[in-house]
């Protein structure tokens, strides 16, 4: 295995790039005098939070900047190709031929009115690795090639008609179907569910270690190039502010910034406090307060149906032969849990599984089909969501929603926002209203000054504070967290994590914490309920689930998420 | 495929419904009495009456709706009271002219604003671009009479270059016999060119009107679509694969960008069929608009009601064609219901 | 609990409030972009010519004087007189009021009518939704210019009439843009967090939703002005609401219409220049009204 360029001549080398966008404000540096350098068959990650410019880069390298950015500075050299200098006809041979590129958001990154084969054979034709008449069965090896079932049958695909990990596969073998010696992967897996990543992931590495090429990663994540990766660029703000060795990174980090962002990237082993950088006078977690053991919340039998999109329309209603009315879709499929008082809770599953409509059912914002959701004795479930809005318990279940942006009021302050819930109680001086605002700002470390602030002019951190003050302004017994931290940087997911926890313990509330993230939801839970397919798959301690899972769903997930070399 | 095609026949029935009811309650909501308004003013109180029992005015509204759609079936739409003829057949008569003329604007119009929204979306910021934006912001904000009138006045009063505006050929010339009704190709099928070119000078000016009229939205959506779908994901994924910017731009972005062009085309032709009826009354074309209109001055009704009624089944029917030309290029439709 | 702050970087903008900061941005947005500040005094200019245009023309627009018809525009008659002698200029200018009326009028009617309607329909769902999408789809069915003749011939021709019949026609657009925006809101966090709050239904849809799609409808307001006051003068044209002598700009193109052809062009023309003008007025006000609500739309 190559590990340093120094010691294998470079497939790419990138010197001293910078590059501008012209925006309506003026030219804006995205990444200033970058250095990367890739030898013949390494694999890069580029790691680095949003706006470091990671992505911008590996855009240069391919010379498919939007029209506003401009390579101002610097050199690109592939295989002793001048990638700047290179003239539009010579750049479309480099492009797929040499080197190619996937994409986040896979679906997106397919042409979604054209049949997936046809795409690759666009691909083979304008390279010229085919002929008219051998293309389509070049497609179909190159779907093969990408371990997908059945490739005569995908040939005539559609991009809506596959799944997300499904697509992915299929830009994959878009990108390789021209044997490329550069593939640039970037963010390929985000949005991905963990097992598919592991899948994806998997299969990119196999591929390009097969056919010896180099790879760039772009990711957000250090735990999952550190996994896949031989070395590691860490980009901060359109720089480059350290390069190392995968296996040195968590060991030895340099640069103040790669510590941060390692010790803020969750990790087994890791408490929550170890998120924080050192730098940072960090109290101690207070003790928990004992648990009562009193059940605050109990779900028994809860089931949600939905009726399948009727498929079949007017005309074959009318003309067509009698069709079996199909079963409902069951989102939530007869499931109980308990929260004890001050417990944390976690709910996870992959996307689809129920865990959001079960918590929106907890939460009352929506109707069960049957079952019972009883609160500090008594059924809530019968009060239906429409009329729960002015039940005295609304005020004692509260909610910290997924994205902070999403869901504040784009025209209210943020001490509107944190005020709402309490205007709609009771009336209160507007001194008072201030004042309560200002103590719950102070509660989440939301600097006053912020209070006037609309939506639009905080950074994500911050709104996610003032959706955390708002839950807490009616001093809840039960606040749901349904996926708070995962629109956030992960250094910012850091400091919120451990306000949360703090929260809890300080007002002694309860959790029910909504998360897709096992690495997140052992730091802050107590208990963690394993969902799939609307059924409850494993419950137990946080401890005994993650550390000796009985369920062989819940060991997939556990090894499904990158395990850095620590 | 036939399947397709059933589903979107059957979801344009609710709409010809709801065009049957709205016009017959529009028959029915006439202020005062329906009767004398059919009778005419000159009508006695015999002729009035007798009048009522003729259209059924005496009856339940149910009944009256059931006697309207059962003579609706037979093609039965009334009889003019200026020319006693029945309103089916004048119309019958009149809808090649209008058809030819609107026909002809849209192609007109569709041949320079596509390619004009393509290009002002690929070379974004240049004169075309700028060009596309005045045309489209300009040409919508033109009365379409206006225009005529100012074409007439250029290229009939000042320069001479066209016929003077009335009707589809000017008196020396006799129509083409009747195959499609249109003078254009009528003429061109029996080879009378002489005949052909006086069509063309007559129609040329009407259909420029119309081309201006509907130029507008149509090369504003397709620029706006064209650029969306150029920023599009998966442009970028074509353009990382090295394809040639042709194939792209044709292939790639050209084919998605129609999508909400054929779209706005059911919107263009209720702009286009409205302006028709203006563009008629200017040049005095001698089509089923300004037959309304005509119709509409001498306060006779059933033509009016014969004339809403089919424009309206009209214009169900090109949607329809819209709906399934959309559905053969965009695959996602066929699965959904 | 300070200690968990973030890094510095995470400030941003200084504090402003919304409404300073939307005016700031206007400001920005017309000095940007001359056209839209044009448009704007053009619309003032006609605000005023609505307002006084009676007391400040210099003839009367409907006396008479045969003995000065068909005059071509000159120091005495601007825009020339018509085939009764009456002065254009003054007839155009007294137009006004009455063309902005019919707009306004109708603009306002069908704001109320679909902009509640659409709202209710996407928060609501269900049966409102079917309904007020059955109405729509009903009035989509028709060529709408030709709906609108349809309506004033059997409603009765007068001016009421003509905004009523505009108001209609505009109905789905509305109605749709107001469904798909609330429906958009309907399931946002933001609401959400509102239900959770304790607010009710209705005061979700006054206080949260509506707000939101205000700017939105504001545009289309704007935008459909235009096609409000040729729709209008497209039915005047063909004799239907306004009937002479009335001033409107509409009948005064039909009437100048005739005269076309034997090259007494300023009967028509000017009338034509001022429906013109107003129109494309609105359409730009909209498009830059867009660009300030609303900058990720613009075409």
């Amino acid at each position: 295995m190559t590990v340093s360029s120094a010691t294998a001549p470079a497939i790419l080398d990138v010197r001293d790039l910078t590059i501008e966008f012209a925006t309506r404000r003026g030219t804006v540096r995205a990444i200033e005098h970058v250095d990367i350098s890739l030898a013949k068959g390494e694999t890069l990650g580029i790691v680095g939070e949003s706006g470091s410019g990671k992505s911008v880069t590996s855009y240069a390298v391919m010379r498919i900047l939007d029209r506003a950015g401009r390579i101002a500075e610097g050199s690109i050299m592939y295989s002793g190709v001048d990638v700047v200098a290179a003239s539009e006809d010579e750049l479309r041979d480099l492009r797929g031929r040499e080197m190619a590129m996937i994409f986040q958001n896979p679906r997106a990154a397919l042409n979604p009115i054209r049949q997936v084969g046809r795409q690759i054979e666009d691909v083979l034709l304008e390279h010229v690795q085919t002929t008219r008449g051998e293309a389509k069965q070049k497609a179909i090896e190159a779907l093969q090639q990408v371990r997908i079932a059945r490739p005569e049958e995908r040939y005539h695909a559609y991009p809506f008609e596959l799944s997300g990990g499904m697509c992915q596969r299929i830009v994959i073998a878009l990108a390789l179907a021209c044997r490329p010696q550069l593939l640039i992967a970037d963010e390929p897996t985000t949005g991905l569910d963990v097992t598919t990543q592991k899948a994806v992931m998997d299969l990119v590495v196999e591929l390009t270690r097969e056919r010896a090429m180099s790879t760039i990663l772009i990711t957000h994540d250090l735990g999952l190039a550190a996994t896949y990766c031989d070395r590691i660029v860490v980009m901060e703000k359109g720089k480059v502010v350290e390069t190392a060795l995968s296996k040195d990174i968590f060991s030895n980090p340099g640069h103040p910034y790669t510590r941060k962002l390692m010790r803020a990237t969750p990790r087994p082993g890791a408490g929550l406090r170890d998120l924080l950088p050192l730098e940072a006078a960090t109290a101690p977690l207070p003790a928990p307060a004992p648990s009562t053991g009193e059940v605050l919340l109990r779900v028994e039998g809860l089931v949600k149906e939905y009726p399948r999109q009727d498929t079949s329309g007017l005309f074959s209603k009318f003309f067509g032969k009698q069709q079996e009315p199909q079963a409902p879709f069951r989102a939530v499929d007869n499931i109980g849990f308990e929260v004890r008082r001050g417990e944390t809770v976690g709910l996870v599953g992959e996307s689809g599984c129920g865990k959001s409509t079960t918590s929106m059912m907890v939460m009352r914002l929506l109707d069960p089909t049957s079952g019972r959701i009883t609160f500090a004795g008594e059924d809530i479930s019968a009060v239906p969501a429409r009329n729960f809005a002015t039940n005295p318990m609304r005020r004692r279940i509260q909610m910290v929603f997924q994205d902070p942006t999403e869901s504040l009021n784009p025209r209210f302050t943020a001490a509107r926002a944190i005020a709402d819930p309490i205007l709609r109680g009771k009336s209160m001086s507007r001194d008072a209203l201030r004042a309560r605002c200002e103590e719950l700002a102070g509660l989440v470390g939301l600097p006053l000054e912020f209070l006037d602030r609309l939506p639009h002019q905080l950074s994500g951190g911050q709104k996610a504070r003032v959706g955390i003050a708002r839950a807490l302004a009616l001093s809840p017994d039960l606040v749901i967290l349904d996926e708070p931290t995962a629109a956030l940087d992960v250094s910012v997911q850091a400091v919120v994590l451990n306000l949360l926890q703090d929260l809890k313990i300080r007002l002694g509330m309860s959790y029910l914490f909504v998360s897709h993230d096992l690495h997140v939801v052992r730091l802050l839970c107590d208990r963690v309920i394993v969902m799939r397919a609307g059924k409850i798959v494993e419950a137990g301690t946080a401890e005994q689930v993650l550390e000796a899972p009985t369920a062989e769903y819940t060991r997939q997930l556990i090894e499904a998420i990158p395990h850095p070399p620590v | 495929m036939l399947r397709t095609i059933g589903r979107r026949v059957a979801t344009a029935i609710p709409s010809l419904i709801g065009v049957i009811i709205v016009t017959f309650l529009l028959t029915r909501v006439l202020p005062g009495d329906t009767a004398s308004f059919f009778a005419g003013p000159a009508a006695t109180p015999q002729a009035i009456a007798e009048v009522r029992k003729q259209l059924g005015l005496d009856r339940s509204l149910p009944e009256q709706f059931a006697s309207y759609v059962v003579n609706l079936a037979k093609g039965d739409l009334g009889n003019s009271l200026t020319t006693g003829r029945p309103v089916v057949t004048e119309i019958a008569a009149r809808l090649p002219a209008s058809a030819e003329l609107t026909l002809l604007g849209l192609l007109l119009s569709l041949i320079i604003a596509v390619p004009l929204g393509i290009v002002a979306a690929v070379r974004q910021g240049s004169w075309i671009d700028h060009t596309c934006r005045i045309v489209a912001t300009a040409g919508v904000s033109l009365p379409v009479f206006f225009t005529g009138l100012i074409f007439v006045y250029v290229f009939y009063f000042l320069l001479g270059w066209s016929p003077a505006p009335l009707g589809r050929l000017d008196v020396f010339n006799s129509p083409p016999p009747t195959y499609t009704g249109f003078y254009l190709i009528d003429a061109l099928i029996v080879r009378d060119f002489e005949t052909f070119r006086a069509a063309l000078s007559q129609i040329a000016l009407p259909t420029i009107t119309l081309a201006v009229f509907s130029l507008a939205p149509i090369a504003r959506i397709t620029r706006a679509s064209m650029l969306a779908i150029l920023a599009a994901e998966f442009i970028r994924t074509a353009r990382a694969s090295g394809l040639k910017s042709s194939t792209i731009i044709m292939t790639y972005a050209f084919r998605n960008a129609m999508l909400p062009v054929i779209t706005t085309l059911g919107m263009v032709f209720s702009f286009l069929l409205g302006a028709n009826v203006l563009v008629e009354k200017v040049f005095a074309w001698p089509g089923i608009g300004s037959y309304a209109v005509e119709a509409l001055i001498a306060s006779d009704f059933a033509p009016v009601q014969g004339f809403v009624l089919t424009m309206a089944i009209l214009y169900v029917l090109i949607n329809l064609c819209i709906d399934l030309l959309y559905s053969a290029i965009d695959p996602r439709v066929k699965v959904e219901g | 609990m300070t200690i968990l702050s973030e890094a510095p970087a995470e400030t941003k903008r200084p504090a402003a409030s919304g409404l300073m900061a939307m005016v700031r941005h206007t400001q920005y947005v017309l000095a940007e972009n001359p056209v839209t500040a044009g448009s704007f005094a053009l619309f003032i200019a006609f605000l005023i010519a609505a307002i006084l245009g009676p007391s400040i023309v210099p003839y009367d627009p409907l006396a008479s004087d045969t003995a000065a018809a068909l005059q071509s525009p000159s120091a005495h008659h601007w825009f020339g007189t018509d085939q009764l002698g009456r002065d254009i200029f003054s007839r155009v200018i007294v137009a006004t009021r009455l063309d902005m009326t019919i707009a306004i009028a109708s603009v306002v009617l069908v704001f109320l009518l679909g902009g509640f309607a659409g709202i209710a329909a996407g928060f609501y769902g269900g049966w409102t939704d079917r309904i007020v999408g059955r109405i729509s789809d009903t009035i989509m069915a028709f060529p709408l210019f030709v709906l609108a003749m349809g309506i004033v011939a059997a409603l009765g021709n007068t001016v009421t009439n003509i905004i009523v019949a505009t108001a209609i026609i505009n109905f789905p657009l509305y109605a749709r843009l107001a469904r798909s925006e609330a429906n958009i809101r309907r399931e946002a966090g933001f609401v959400h967090a509102a239900r959770l709050s304790g607010n009710s239904d209705p005061r979700i849809l006054m206080c949260f939703i509506l707000p939101n799609i205000m700017p939105l409808m504001m545009v289309q307001i704007s935008l459909t002005m235009g096609y409000a006051i040729l729709n209008a003068a497209g039915l005047s044209f063909i004799g239907l609401g306004v009937r002479p002598p009335t001033p409107e700009w509409g009948i005064m193109v039909a009437e100048g219409a005739a005269f076309i052809v034997s090259g007494e062009w300023w009967i028509a023309f000017f009338p034509g220049v001022a429906l013109m003008l107003a129109v494309f007025c609105f359409n730009l006000l909209g498009d830059g009204l867009r660009d300030i609500v609303d900058p990720q739309r613009r075409t």
